[in-house]
């Protein structure tokens, strides 16, 4: 391993970084200015132009708040757990293809952290991961109500993990393989994927907005039952993690369903585009658009939690054992039967 | 029992049929109303710069009155404070002296009239009350402030400026 591999790298791990960060940081913006849209408001716009400069005010605020630790909490889990949750939100994007190999001083570099080719499975493991902080933080909290949103969240996520997982195999039967490399490439030329499994991407959105506890499936955090969910105890940077880490799941979710559904950095007319920018604002470009799906899909999750009302904690249980898992496990099945008449048994 | 207005009407708690459980058309129709909604004009007043008209019979801060020639028309009588449901008026009565009669209309006067606005109800009994037309609750938002003291407020506060100075203004 050359030294220029190590270094090249590292500068583009610490750039993913810093931009989902950055992504994350302004999709709180967002948020509030979507959420003031939706309902006829403005939203913030004191802070800088249009309220640019939001986010960073927020963020100072959150870093002077009073630090305070409950006495009867256990003191270790409680600084593990938003320090688990925000790590695991972070990790999720090593495996993401952000765009083809591009040309940058006489050297290709690949656009993607690492291709590792059981990279859908890493990102379930490191989604599965993302539980265990909001779980470790509301137990150690010693506080009911944080509890119960813990209780929430690990059943929550347990029972939603099952669908997605079941929609991603039906995924796998078509595409043959589990690098999220290998699966971009296979949707070249719109050959989405999303048109051979319409359902089973439903049911993965779905699930999506489980797994990051955004509405209408926001029940460990519900604050009409209880405070504050799993960070009821949670103030100054501790409550900033956790609340960082959701917009980050998002991010990262967001990715993901672009990647696997959408067609990733392709889009209709990118050979042509290619031979007409050349090989280094040709992968610029195709991560452009990337980005043009990721903030649509973060758009999405944003427009339906400020429509939709909470699901009932029966209901929400109903929908994922009762229809989303028969749905998923159906269309395995019609999948699987079609991908095989295709190739002639 | 019979309905009076005859406006009651018994919804019937139909189980949803397999449409309606799917929950997508409902929630794709919501999405819609949102969605047109992002488009609309923003009810947002922006407030220190913009202020929002109030009704015309809006009751807001106090003001003492005067006459046409500049003198405060309160004669101390006291109904005001009778009438304050919440008992947020007290005052303080004296007699005019001679040489005092630009100042004050009729011959006993509020020497000390307070209102202490963290009581008042802005109720507007006061100035159904008052049989002079002294005061009248015509005026801005009464201000926040730090202490409670300070909600006290006083003649200084309270009367009208006199016609010469809002000429001057």
């Amino acid at each position: 391993m050359e030294i220029a591999f190590v270094i090249e790298k590292f500068i583009f791990i610490t750039v993913i970084f810093a931009l989902s960060l950055l992504v994350a940081m302004y999709s709180t913006l967002a948020e509030r200015k979507i959420a003031a849209f939706l309902q006829d408001r403005v939203g913030p716009n004191r802070a800088g132009p249009g309220g640019m400069f939001q986010p960073l005010a927020d963020g100072v605020k959150m870093f002077l708040k009073e630090e305070i630790i409950p006495t009867q909490s256990n003191k270790f889990l409680f600084i593990a757990g938003p320090s688990l949750a925000i790590l695991t939100a972070c990790i999720g994007s090593a495996v993401i293809p952000w765009g083809q190999d591009i040309q940058l001083f006489g050297r290709t570099i690949a656009l993607q952290a690492t291709d590792i080719n059981v990279g859908i499975l890493y990102i379930f493991g490191v989604v599965s991961l993302g539980v265990y902080g909001i779980m470790i933080g509301g137990w150690a909290s010693n506080n009911k109500f944080s509890l119960m949103g813990a209780i929430r969240a690990a059943s929550q996520n347990i029972s939603y993990e099952i669908p997605m997982g079941l929609s991603i195999i039906a995924l796998l039967l078509v595409t043959n393989s589990l690098s999220l490399k290998d699966i971009v490439e296979q949707q070249h030329g719109f050959q989405w994927n999303v048109f051979y499994q319409p359902l089973g991407f439903l049911i993965f959105l779905v699930c999506a907005f489980a797994e990051t506890n955004r509405t209408p499936f926001d029940l460990p955090e519900c604050e009409t039952e209880l405070v504050g969910g799993y960070h009821t105890e949670y103030s100054s940077m501790k409550l900033g993690f956790f609340l960082f880490a959701e917009y980050i799941n998002m991010f990262v979710s967001s990715a993901v369903m672009a990647t696997l559904y959408f067609g990733g950095y392709n889009y209709p007319g990118m050979d042509f585009m290619n031979s007409l920018l050349g090989p280094t604002f040709g992968p610029l470009l195709g991560m452009g658009v990337l980005f043009i799906k990721i903030f649509a899909f973060i758009f999405f999750f944003m427009w339906v939690r400020w429509t939709i009302p909470r699901f009932r904690y029966d209901q929400l249980m109903n929908l994922g054992w009762k229809v989303l898992i028969p749905l998923a496990i159906a269309n395995i099945v019609i999948t699987g039967l079609v991908v095989a008449f295709v190739n002639g048994f | 029992m019979e309905s009076l207005s005859n406006r009651k009407k018994v919804l019937e708690q139909k189980p949803m049929n397999f449409w309606e459980r799917m929950y997508l058309p409902a929630i794709f129709k919501g999405m819609a109303i949102t969605f047109r909604h992002m488009f609309k004009p923003k009810e947002t007043i922006f407030y220190p710069e913009v202020e929002r008209e109030f009704s015309e019979n809006w009751r807001g801060m106090h003001s003492l009155k005067r006459d046409e020639e500049g003198r405060e028309r309160c004669t101390a009588c006291g109904l005001c404070a009778l009438s304050c449901p919440a008992e947020a008026i007290t005052m303080v009565a004296a007699e005019r002296k001679k040489g005092e009669e630009a100042l004050y209309r009729e011959e006993k006067y509020a020497a000390t009239y307070e209102i202490n606005m963290l009581r008042c109800i802005f109720c507007g009994l006061c100035e159904e009350a008052c049989p002079k037309e002294a005061i009248y609750l015509d005026g801005p938002i009464v201000p926040a402030d730090y202490l409670r003291k300070d909600f006290i407020y006083g003649k200084d506060k309270l009367v009208e400026k006199p016609l010469t100075e809002l000429i001057k203004q």
